[in-house]
């Protein structure tokens, strides 16, 4: 049995070890948003967040996430919980296409933000090439990553501006 | 988006609490009389079936097309509440069951009334309806661009616009006042004089028992409310949040996971298949020989993906075996060759006397150009899961077209069309791929042998091997141009005509053209790919159109524009194109530019190209795109398709090969079928004229363009010009080309 924290969930899991945490997310943990693209890496739809980090699930097996943390697209945030900026900006900006990409496109620019708050077009380029759109939306996942970027950034003032305050 | 229960399959019509289906009450009853109505011109079926009015006054529209990313669930709502006057907040939509009540009559009525920009490859199939109306039953296709201006105009608006009608009938008649005296707005009837104010859900029944009017009448672009407006599209909440569910996340409760290996070779078949050596390994079902594919079915796809691996396998033995794309490309190069040896040239389009024009030339121009195989690559692989029981055969995926898959595989398991039941999911991806029914013939003879549901899953690898291959093509030109560099004859020869009809011919004012073609067939399948023969046949014309403009000593922009002096529209777009791209301002170092122009699917497309080349690597900076689709609906959603057109063939132009390597497909992934990523994507900027001409399409009209433009880009920045895609296979290095000058 292989335990992980799936979306704040602790889990346990009776597959082979090797079994990439992919499809445990997706066949045992019932979690579908997470998509299977490649299976060797190079097309980000499968990304999810290990300990808050973008790793590519088709290729990291569930072992090396024994009683670590997953995040996955169901646990960013949804209309019930109340959605991430990022998926709040995706929306304003009508991103999606085909939409099959964007679990992946999502979770990579949400880990883009966390570690570098603005950006710059470089850093995106950098940060979000591992992720493909055969839809072409990149130049609307472009304006999506600056306008979450700015909404975060004006929470984070006012928040502060709180802290001042009070 | 909304699904169809099985209930509600099942009782189309009997709608349970209270909700009224507008138009049921008038369907004829009997689908044969339908048919024979549509051929005889009425039209009353097409208002039967495609709104929904609920009690609390909601308006559900019937989408019968896939949603893949095109928009189309939104944009045909948009016709239908317009022409309705509907509150756009109070209006959702359901996508139509595969049922034969909601196959596309549309499409045959836009096909009776003549309409000239119907895609001619689905000619056959509507063809069919009218020989042999049983046929028609299974046509639901989304292709062709066609879901706007065929199901849009002729069944959404006319739906909208009847039920309006009735429902101002309705209301003068509970209200005791004229007709005239009513207005309808925001879902809402009303009546100025006394000031009384109700919604359309009061007057449902009372309109359901009314005849709606055969030809109602439609709004003129000046009334429109919700067309032309950019309203949030309704699959795109359900793409953030991990929600939607495309065809490789439908669970069926105990359904069990399969993988597939096809023969490598087309054609070619399974020999020997040693399915005890896997017997042991964790999780192993079942090994199914399919003949032309080995499936491997185990407790999850991981497990059935190793032992699928691990499955020896052999193959029977082809000729195709000896063949390299080289030996593909002389075979068309020999064709081409023969065929104009003998005369036996398949003719085209012929108008002049192009031998004459070139025999008295003051110059002629000659080029060779050529493109390889394309794999669609979408997203999502291919995958269905199926379940055979009690007499069915159910089936979750993602489908182009339901009906016809249904009926494709109703045939390959000898079962009754009504015993299989498409549930159609949202599409990662479609491109023209998903119009194949190969994946689903697959999965449901895999689930025929198995007492559980199966979840079919092509690896990448299998979905990159066994696809449906855009064509490989050679084309030929041979141009004579006057005293002013103006051509006086085009002649153009080129390997294997699919669809559409029109997409070699070019709109310039050429006196004398020739344009013919020779089959060559290969081994090799062929599919549909976004915007079909558009997408090779725009490279070849307005690529050679450029190399006139030079030999010529002409702006290659300003030499198309006087050659379209009798196409205005066209000049039109490609005014606007150049004018905002700022054609003469000055270009930094390594920076060229291009223009192209082609159009397809009804909508003209040109695009101005800024790329910069340094070191050999291409990089598209910037793309300047004018759109005459004769009105976007959503114009949003019209710049979004241009966005993906132009991603979708940047992509092919700079990497797209597919090249057969010992009778098999050479590539695996995406690391040797490469994808344009973020860093290469150029800055795009969409203008969009509403000309009034009738619809074109959006889906595939940004492609063609996009190949030429950048390949008459590199020539400006480097005088190298593009013959052969993709563009990788070119050392663009200035080394490279200088020393190619010396030689």
């Amino acid at each position: 049995m292989i335990a992980l924290t799936i979306n704040g969930k602790a889990q346990e899991f009776d597959v082979d070890p090797a079994t990439p945490i992919l499809w445990v997310i997706r066949e045992q943990a019932g979690l579908t948003g997470t998509k299977y693209g490649c299976g060797i890496a190079v097309c980000g739809a499968c990304t999810v967040h290990l300990n808050g980090m973008p790793i590519r699930s088709c290729v990291t097996p569930v072992q090396a996430a024994a009683g670590q943390e997953i995040t996955t697209i169901e646990g960013l945030g949804n209309a019930v919980t109340g959605l991430h900026p990022v998926q709040l900006a995706w929306i304003a900006e009508q991103v999606p296409q085909c939409g099959y990409c964007q679990s992946g496109q999502i979770m990579a620019a949400v880990a883009l933000l966390s570690s570098n708050p603005s950006p710059s077009d470089a850093d995106i380029d950098t940060a979000m090439s591992g992720n493909v759109c055969r839809c072409g939306t990149y130049p609307r996942i472009r304006k999506g990553i600056r306008t979450a970027a700015a909404t975060m950034a004006a929470t984070r003032e006012a928040s502060s501006g709180d802290l001042n305050n009070g | 988006m909304g699904k169809w229960t099985r209930r509600a399959f099942i009782t189309t019509g009997v709608l349970a609490g209270g909700v009224l289906a507008i138009g049921v009450a008038i369907r004829p009853g009997n689908r044969s009389s339908k048919v024979a109505g549509l051929v005889a011109g009425e039209n009353e079926s097409l208002i039967n079936i495609w709104l929904k009015l609920g009690p609390d006054n909601t308006v559900t529209a019937i989408i019968p097309h896939a949603e893949m990313g095109q928009g189309v669930h939104t944009t045909l709502a948009m016709m239908l509440a317009d022409e309705l006057d509907a509150d756009w907040s109070l209006v959702k939509m359901l996508e139509a069951p595969a049922h034969p009540e909601y196959a596309n009559y549309a499409l045959a009525r836009g096909y009776t009334l003549g309409d000239k920009q119907f895609p001619s490859w689905l000619l056959p199939t509507v063809d069919g309806f009218f020989l042999q109306a049983t046929k028609m039953m299974s046509l639901q296709i989304t292709g062709g661009s066609t879901s706007t201006r065929t199901t849009g105009q002729s069944a959404m608006r006319i739906a909208g616009a009847a039920a309006k009608a009735v429902l101002l009938q309705a209301a003068a008649e509970s209200w005791g006042v004229p007709v005239s005296e009513l207005q309808a707005k925001g879902s809402h009837i009303l009546h100025d004089s006394s000031g009384r104010r109700a919604p359309y859900a009061e007057f449902a029944t009372q309109a359901s028992q009314l005849k709606a009017p055969v030809m109602p009448r439609l709004k003129n672009p000046d009334e429109f409310t919700i067309m032309g407006t950019d309203v949030p599209k309704f699959d795109i909440p359900a793409k953030v949040d991990g929600s939607a569910v495309f065809g490789i996340d439908a669970t069926v409760p105990g359904m069990k996971y399969a993988t597939v290996r096809a023969a490598p070779v087309f054609g070619t078949r399974v020999e020997t298949v040693d399915s005890e050596s896997i017997q042991a390994m964790p999780g192993i079902r079942k090994v199914v020989n399919l003949g032309d594919a080995v499936a491997v079915i185990a407790d999850s796809y991981w497990q059935a993906s190793q032992a699928l691996n691990q499955l020896p396998v052999q193959f029977t033995q082809s000729a195709d075996e000896s063949r390299d794309q080289a030996d593909i490309y002389k075979q068309f190069a020999n064709d081409l060759d023969a065929a104009t040896a003998t005369g036996k040239e398949q003719t085209d389009f012929r108008s002049g006397d192009t031998k004459a024009a070139l025999a008295n030339a003051n110059r002629t121009v000659l080029a060779e150009y050529r493109v390889p195989y394309l794999a669609h690559a979408t997203m999502e692989p291919m995958n269905c899961t199926a379940w055979v029981h009690d007499g069915l055969c159910e089936l979750w995926l993602g489908t182009q077209n339901p009906l016809g898959f249904a009926a494709e595989v109703a045939k390959a398991i000898d079962f009754d069309i009504q015993k299989v039941l498409v549930h159609n999911q949202y599409l990662g991806g479609g491109f023209g791929r998903r119009a194949f029914s190969d994946y689903a013939i697959q999965a449901a003879r895999i689930a025929l042998e198995s007492p559980y549901p199966v979840k079919l899953i092509w690896s990448r690898e299998e979905d990159m091997r066994h696809d449906h291959y855009r064509q490989a093509s050679i084309s030929r030109f041979k141009a004579a141009l006057d005293a002013d560099g103006k051509p006086t004859a085009w002649e153009n020869q080129f390997t294997e005509k699919h669809d559409p009809v029109e997409a070699p011919y070019i709109p310039y004012g050429i006196d004398n053209q020739y344009i013919h073609f020779t089959e060559s067939k290969t081994h090799v399948p062929w599919g549909f790919w976004r915007s079909v023969d558009h997408s090779l046949h725009a490279f070849f014309t307005e690529s050679f159109i450029d190399e006139l403009a030079v030999a010529a000593g002409k702006d290659p922009y300003r030499y198309r524009h006087d050659l379209l002096a009798q196409a205005t529209r066209f000049r039109d777009v490609l005014d606007l194109a150049a004018t905002k791209s700022d054609w003469d301002r000055q270009l930094p170092d390594n920076w060229g530019r291009g223009i192209a122009i082609h159009k397809s699917f009804g909508s003209i497309v040109a695009q101005v190209v800024e790329v910069e080349v340094v070191e050999g690597k291409v990089q598209a900076r910037r793309v300047v795109c004018a759109v005459d689709a004769g009105f976007a609906i959503h114009p949003d959603g019209m710049k979004a398709q241009m966005e993906s057109g132009i991603a979708y063939g940047l992509t092919a132009a700079l990497y797209g090969d597919i090249s057969i390597r010992r009778g098999a497909v050479a590539q695996s992934n995406f690391h040797d079928y490469q994808m344009l990523r973020m860093n290469e994507a150029p800055a795009i900027e969409t203008y969009i004229i509403n000309s009034g001409e009738s619809l074109g399409g959006a889906g595939e009209p940004g492609t063609p363009s996009i190949a030429p433009a950048l390949a008459n880009a590199i020539f400006d920045a480097t005088g190298h010009r593009i013959r052969e895609l993709p563009i990788k296979l070119h050392d663009l290095r200035k080394s490279n080309l200088e020393a190619k000058d010396v030689a």
